[in-house]
């Protein structure tokens, strides 16, 4: 339910993200993949409201998000994961989790004072919650440990269990699969089915491209800046702007 | 006795004001190096209004309030300065309260001070009112503990925790990071406000030079010495603090010594605060499990 319009973004003379328009329709997992620089996680920051945009604009089910704070955009379902694991070190496992839950009554300060009977009962939900995706991502056993000694795998499934925690519409994921085993993976594949079945879109920055035709419906090709393909993985793989842009032009020797 | 009362009764003010440095220092990682002018707001505020003729309970409270206000006030703009800007921000921000406090003299009285401040409840303003203010101090010193108990044991202190960890994550997780940093400013502000209040009601005397940039480092050192981040660690410290601060008055040092000794005071803080870092930068009582 995203509708991405000629939007651009520039740093210096460096044209990041040229003049994209892309719509996500009601597609449930939606990949995006490229060559590296190609202006992939410049257009999730803009998407996720983390740079401002030069032109263009941004809607969500349609109402436009573009100019929006990042949080104003959390808060509205669009909810995202960073490319390098952005765990809170110091934080439990369990608290990375429960710091996700959207809206919490706990942390405004009238309720905290005035209202302690609720903002208890609504900890429980979450403490709850949180639990159930603790099992979801294996980590129970780890509830208590910090997140910042869980190993590299670990922490990119938190961060999955911190977004499911969010409660989002919407989840855009900037290489989910980076650095994680080959079991791990099938279960992030579950889940991220799972969520699809219950609704929730997903968005998926991802260079394995198997993985990308194994689980997206739809995808996009993004090079030096600019949107060179959309269609189905299948297709992706035998356009030839695509090959060119990931091998480079065939040369042929006279 | 009436000197261990008296070390008792600064170490609690002390404590009080650990603790409030402690919301933004330690669980939201703000560093405040101007935080001793809430503490010097709240008293001359209370001050001036109980020598204009309000009661002196009433002052404490409005000191604290006027501490607070300031606080969120000042925090506006200062907390749209990231990091290490915030920082120096505040630094200059202690720095013109205290040239305030010396050159307003209408208001003032600049260098000459605050003299015959009245207690409140009226205890007297001699020895023989030291156990009450003790329990005074005691009273209030726990409510700012178990006000600051309330607001970092709950969902509110988790996200100022996850502001401390990763304000880039704190957004994309919807929380409204400016907000937060500015609700616990004036709360950190509000206890401070309430321990300078405390302190000028109890000495019965304030200058300027009672609130100077050693009074912040004093306090940091309080925070840091006892550990960041946790419940009972600024208490912990501002006790070890004061109470090393005190007895060392009583080192059997010749009396020609001491013009030496005192100017060594300030140093031996710095050298503790730098030792601290290097060896044990999470305090007495860590926040965690290393």
């Amino acid at each position: 339910m995203i509708q991405v319009e000629k939007v651009s973004k520039s740093f210096g003379g460096l044209m990041a993200v040229c003049d994209v328009s892309l719509d996500l329709g009601t597609v449930p997992i939606t990949g995006l993949v490229g060559p590296n620089g190609s202006g992939k996680t410049t257009l999730f920051h803009m998407i996720t409201g983390f740079y401002p945009l030069d032109k263009g604009r941004i809607r969500f089910c349609n109402e436009e998000i573009s100019g929006r704070a990042p949080h104003e955009i959390s808060r509205r379902g669009v909810v995202r994961t960073f490319q390098h694991t952005r765990v809170l070190p110091f934080l439990s496992t369990r608290e990375n989790l429960l710091s996700a839950a959207p809206n919490q009554r706990g942390e405004r300060l009238s309720s905290l004072f005035f209202k302690p009977r609720a903002v208890k009962e609504e900890e429980k939900r979450h403490w709850a919650r949180a639990e159930e995706i603790l099992s979801l991502i294996h980590l129970a056993p780890l509830a208590e440990e910090l997140s910042g000694r869980l190993s590299y795998g670990q922490q990119k499934l938190l961060e999955l269990g911190r977004v499911l925690m969010a409660q989002p519409k919407m989840i855009l994921l900037d290489e989910p699969t980076a650095g994680i085993n080959p079991t791990l993976i099938r279960r992030l594949i579950e889940i991220l089915k799972e969520l699809t079945r219950k609704g929730v879109q997903v968005f998926l920055i991802e260079h394995n491209m198997p993985l990308v035709a194994e689980i997206c419906d739809r995808v996009f090709v993004m090079d030096s800046g600019n949107l060179i393909f959309s269609g189905t993985p299948a297709e992706a793989v035998r356009d030839a702007g695509v090959i060119e842009a990931y091998l480079g032009r065939e040369t042929r020797a006279s | 006795m009436d000197y261990l009362l008296h070390t008792l009764v600064v170490a609690v003010i002390y404590s009080a004001f650990a603790v409030s440095l402690n919301l933004e220092l330690g669980f939201t990682g703000l560093y405040n190096f101007g935080h001793v002018a809430f503490f010097g707001i709240g008293a001359y505020t209370s001050a001036l209004l109980s020598l204009a003729g309000f009661p002196a309970a009433a002052s404490l409270f409005l000191g604290m309030g006027a501490s607070g206000a300031a606080g969120a006030l000042i925090a506006v703009p200062a907390l749209r300065l990231t990091g290490d800007y915030f920082g120096i921000a505040t630094l200059a921000f202690g720095e013109m309260i205290r040239l305030f406090f010396l050159n307003e003299r209408w208001l003032t009285k600049g260098p000459m001070g605050l003299p015959g401040i009245p207690r409140p409840f009226g205890i007297h303003g001699g020895v023989a009112g030291l156990p009450f203010y003790l329990l005074l101090s005691a009273v209030l010193g726990a409510g700012v503990f178990l006000l600051a108990y309330r607001l970092t044991r709950s969902p509110f202190g988790r996200a100022l925790k996850v502001v401390r960890e990763d304000e880039y994550v704190a957004q994309a997780l919807g929380k409204n990071v400016l907000s937060l940093k500015v609700r616990i400013v004036a709360m950190g502000s509000l206890m401070a406000g309430l321990a300078g209040a405390l302190y000028g009601h109890y000495i019965t005397y304030i200058s300027p030079s009672d609130f100077t940039l050693n009074e912040t480092i004093l306090v940091l050192l309080c925070v840091v010495l006892g550990g960041r981040g946790t419940q009972w660690g600024p208490v912990l410290g501002a006790f070890l603090v004061i109470f090393f601060q005190e007895f060392l008055r009583f080192l059997p040092l010749p009396v020609e010594f001491g013009r030496v000794v005192a100017p060594l005071q300030g140093m031996v803080y710095g050298a503790a605060l730098i030792l601290l870092m290097l060896k044990r930068p999470e305090g007495l009582l860590p926040e965690y499990r290393v």
